[in-house]
Parts: structure tokens; sequence; C-alpha cells
């Protein structure tokens, strides 16, 4: 165990013939924020509630806190912080009443105002849910998990539905649990989030786990770091490179142009981002499985 | 033990702050039988024998709508909002939150019951409930054979859009046909006979024998039972269906 937060091994569940889950596993260090990768119906949910106790595996070894969730044990409820993907709340409860309710079934919660302001939830305090926003309302989903002070916190798709600048604040705010010391295991569909945010991600695809490792790691997965180089010729045509050894490929090629008397216009230098990865990794076919598993009925 | 009773006191004022704040919630739950109360008071004026009936009628329908239709209702929103599964994720014991659900609705009851048995005795001229420990016990019997219904009743019920509909199709033929607003043995043979297998006439026949009649809790024994019976199979039900998530699809 040591210092594993969560540890999964040989994780399956299935829906009658349906597999969702087919053998995954993975470890998350305490202190880190792992990101779990995937597009829609690859498991990413499935896998989270196994962990968080709603739903109980078909087989496999899960450890969350030393605890196995499929016990439900409160001791491990109190010890985790839960951020589902869609939940509602009380239509007529305020902001403050919300969070102080949720303290309240904590042996040791967090100071409200602390998680008002952490949350920036600031004149919103006396909001009835009813009236906040979409962000808002995310925003108070993550207060209410967090007010317990949890080890460890669960973040399913936190962003999904933000407009850009919600979810760059949301993303602050993610970052922020780590200096907290916080475990968070997030999971997404936005390649950007995940590395933004995670020190390490799982690509998952038809309930298994495709790749795994830091978002540079995993970014440099092709085989090698290739870099590509852009930019628009003489005639304004588009010129690409590719290249293992960007740096003498430049010198050349600026070498040339200046003899030339050209510019290289529009001239970019990238590195191949996860996204290459992640779209490689996720475009192979998917073997004719339904992608509708995160749609089935709770076991 | 004293965390679990304490918790579920959080919820039931957390509860009872809410119920308020929702003005169309505590209008169908709470006023309006108290609406029927006063419109049929005022049309059968001066006509006791009418009174009579209609007082304990109005407070077997109010203790069906404060837990049957309320909680029917708050546990089909409460699942769809996902609300439940989210108390389901925190350290909160089910026991402790649906207490405090529970005691929200009897509070309810308590209260309407309240203002009927002032009501009869002030406008009505029913009087003073003649034998209090039979109104205990009938009210007592009434919520738990409701509530439970209530509960049972929301895992058949697919969406809260759909709840109104599903709702309304068995309040409002149990309380025609229950002797609501008439004496029940005034009603057709088949009628009563349907009547007579549900819980909401005996519930009438025992307050109305504990308010107005004061006939005692042997001679309405009979009906005790049947409450009782359906309060088991309420039970049964809204224990062996519950979930704390929307089946989906």
């Amino acid at each position: 165990m040591g210092d594993l937060a969560i540890e999964v091994d040989g994780l399956r569940k299935s829906y009658g013939e349906f597999e969702a889950i087919r053998g995954i596993g993975f470890g998350v260090q305490r202190g880190e924020i792992f990101g779990l990768l995937g597009p829609n119906g690859a498991g990413k949910t499935t896998t989270v509630e196994i962990l968080e106790g709603y739903r109980q595996r078909t087989s496999g070894r899960v450890s969350v806190l030393g605890f196995d969730p499929g016990e439900r044990s409160r001791e491990l409820r109190s010890r985790i912080g839960i951020v589902l993907q869609s939940t509602g709340l009380y239509r007529h409860i305020r902001v403050r009443e919300a969070i102080s309710h949720f303290a309240a079934m904590y042996p040791h919660p967090r100071d409200i105002a602390e998680v008002i302001a952490l949350t920036g939830l600031e004149g919103k305090e006396e909001a009835m849910a009813r009236t906040l926003s979409g962000g808002q309302l995310r925003r108070l989903d993550l207060a209410l998990a967090l007010v317990g002070d949890p080890e460890l916190i669960f973040l399913d798709e936190p962003t999904t539905g933000f407009d850009p600048v919600a979810r760059r604040n949301a993303w602050e705010t993610i970052a922020s649990l780590r200096s907290l010391g916080k475990t968070v295991l997030l999971t997404t569909h936005y390649l950007e989030e995940a590395q933004r945010l995670a020190d390490r991600v799982a690509i998952i695809k038809d309930g298994r786990i495709v790749a795994e490792g830091a978002p540079r790691e995993l970014a440099s997965l092709d085989g090698s770091s290739r870099y590509r180089i852009a930019y628009r010729g003489a005639g304004g045509e588009p010129v690409e490179h590719v290249t293992d050894d960007p740096t003498t490929l430049l010198h050349e090629l600026t070498a040339e142009a200046l003899a030339r008397g050209e510019r290289l216009d529009g001239l970019t230098v990238t590195r191949p981002t996860l996204e290459d990865v992640y779209l490689e990794l996720t475009a192979e076919p998917s073997g004719g499985e339904s992608e509708s598993e995160e749609e089935v009925p709770v076991g | 033990m004293a965390e679990l009773a304490s918790l579920a006191w959080r919820q039931y004022r957390l509860e009872r702050r809410l119920f308020w704040r929702n003005p169309s919630a505590a209008f169908f739950n709470f006023l309006l039988p108290l609406l029927f109360l006063a419109l049929f008071g005022a049309i059968l004026h001066g006509n006791q024998h009418d009174l009579d009936v209609i007082v304990p009628g109005i407070a077997g329908m109010s203790v069906m709508s404060t837990t049957f239709t309320a909680l029917a209702y708050n546990m089909t929103f409460l699942r769809e909002q996902g609300v439940l599964k989210r108390i389901r994720g925190t350290p909160m014991p089910g026991l402790s939150y649906l207490g405090g659900i529970a005691a929200n609705a009897i509070t309810n009851t308590a209260l309407q019951i309240a203002i009927i048995v002032v009501a009869g005795r002030l406008f009505f001229g029913t009087g003073w409930p003649r034998d209090w420990g039979e109104l205990i016990l009938f009210l007592a019997a009434g919520v738990v054979c409701f509530a439970s219904l209530g509960v049972a009743f929301s895992h058949v019920i697919p969406n809260f859009e759909a709840t109104s509909a599903y709702v309304n199709a068995v309040f409002l033929p149990a309380i025609l046909i229950s002797g609501v607003f008439y004496d029940s043995r005034h009603v057709p043979g088949f009628i009563r006979g349907v009547a007579q297998a549900l819980p909401l006439v005996h519930l009438i026949d025992g307050l109305s024998g504990a308010m107005v009649k004061g006939t005692g809790v042997a001679a309405n024994i009979t009906a005790l039972g049947v409450i009782a019976l359906w309060a088991l199979l309420g039970v049964a039900l809204a224990v062996r269906g519950f979930t704390w998530e929307q089946r989906r699809g």
C-alpha cells in the first residue's frame, strides 16, 4: 500500500453481457492529481463510481485510503469528497446554509468562510441555489465536497459545460487543492484540462487503460520527441517539417531563407501535445462495442 | 445513537425552513385541505350532521396529503435531482436523513390536524375530540401507513414531471370514494367495496370515532387492523424498492 491513496488492480464491471470495465489497474499517490481521460462512454464514470462506493465491482481489487469502497464504511465517506457529474440540490437552500449543513455531517469540517473563499462564492452566501448560474452551482458542488476537509477528492468532469473563463477559474481552484495537500482523482474528456492539472493521467478507452504516465511523458509516447516546424513558403503555401532535431533543422532552414533574402512567415516550432497522442490512441476502431456504457442502469 | 438523532434533527430543521420557503409546495401540502374545510364549512353551515362527517373526513384527507402526496413528490424530486445520491456520498447515515424528511411530513400532519381540531371546536360545532387517545392512535397508524405508501409509490413514478399525474390518479379517487366529503354509507355498494379495501375510509372512520362520535377504539378495531395491514405492506414496499439513484433510461 505505502503512499497510495487509491489502488486498483484487475478491476472489472459487467452489466449483464456488457463488460464496461475490462480489467484495469492503476495507483494514485497521496498528494497527486491523477487524471482519468477518455471519450464519453469509455468507462470513466463507472470506474470512479466504484471507487466512491456507488457501484459494486464485478471482480478485481480496489483500495481507497486503505478501505474497500464496496463496504461503504462511514469512516471512508468522512475522509473523501465527491463532486458528481451532475447532481442537484434543494432549490430553496442558501449557499452558506447548504455548506454549514453539510459541514455538520463530518467529524472535522473546515471553516465555512474559508470554504466559501476557496471556491470563490464570496458575495453569494445568502443566494438561493435556484438563483445560481451553472458555474456557481458547480462551485457550490465543490464547496460541499471540500467542507468535510477530505484527504481525497473525486471530481467527475468538473468543468463540463463551462465557458473558457469559468474553466480557467475552476482550474485555479483545483490546482489550489494540490497546495492543500489533497489527493485528487479527476475525470475529464478535455485534454487541456488533464494536461494543465494532472501529475499523471491514464487514458481509458472501451473499459481498458491504453496509456498511463505524466502528460509530458505521454506526449512523447509516439516513439520520439518529434517536433513540428511550420511556416509559409515564398508563395504563401504552408510548409511543414517533422524532426527529432529541431535545432539543426531550424538552423538550416533559417540560413537558407536568409541566403535567399526571404522571411519564414508564420514560423512555429511545436512539441507533440497530449492531444496528438490521445487522438491517436482513441481513434482506433472500438471493436464494435456500444458507446452507451455510462447510460447503463445501476446494477 | 445520539449522533444519529442529532443529524436527523439538523435535517429536520433544514426541511422545515425549506418547506416554508417554497410557497407552492406549502400551498398544496398544507393550505388546500384547510381551504376545503373552510369552503365546506361555509356550504354546510347549520347542518350539524354533515359537518360531523366533513370534519373527520378532511382530517383523514390531510393525513394522506401531508404524508402520501408530499413524500411521493419529495422522494421523486430528491431522487431525480440527485440530492439522494449526493447525500449517499457523505457520512450522513441514511436513517438520519430519511428520519428528518419523515419528521418534516409528520409535523405538517400534526399542524393540520391541530388546525382542524380547533376549527371544529370554534366554527363547526363538533366540539373537542371525544377520545384523544384514539385520535393519536389513529393518526400515528395513518401517518406510518400513508408515509410508507408515499415512499413506495415514488418508486413507480418515472420522472418528476409525471408526479402530479401519478399522485392525483391515486389521491383524487381515494378521497372521492372514501367519504371525505359525505358519509361513506351513502355510496353505491361496489364503490364502497373498493373503498373498504383501501386504508383511507378506515382512517376516517377511526378519526370520526375519536373526534365526533366518541365510540372508542374497540368499536373501530377492524379499521385499525386494515390500516395496520396497509402500513405493513407500505413499509415492506418502501424499503424493498428503495433506491438512492434514479433509474436511468
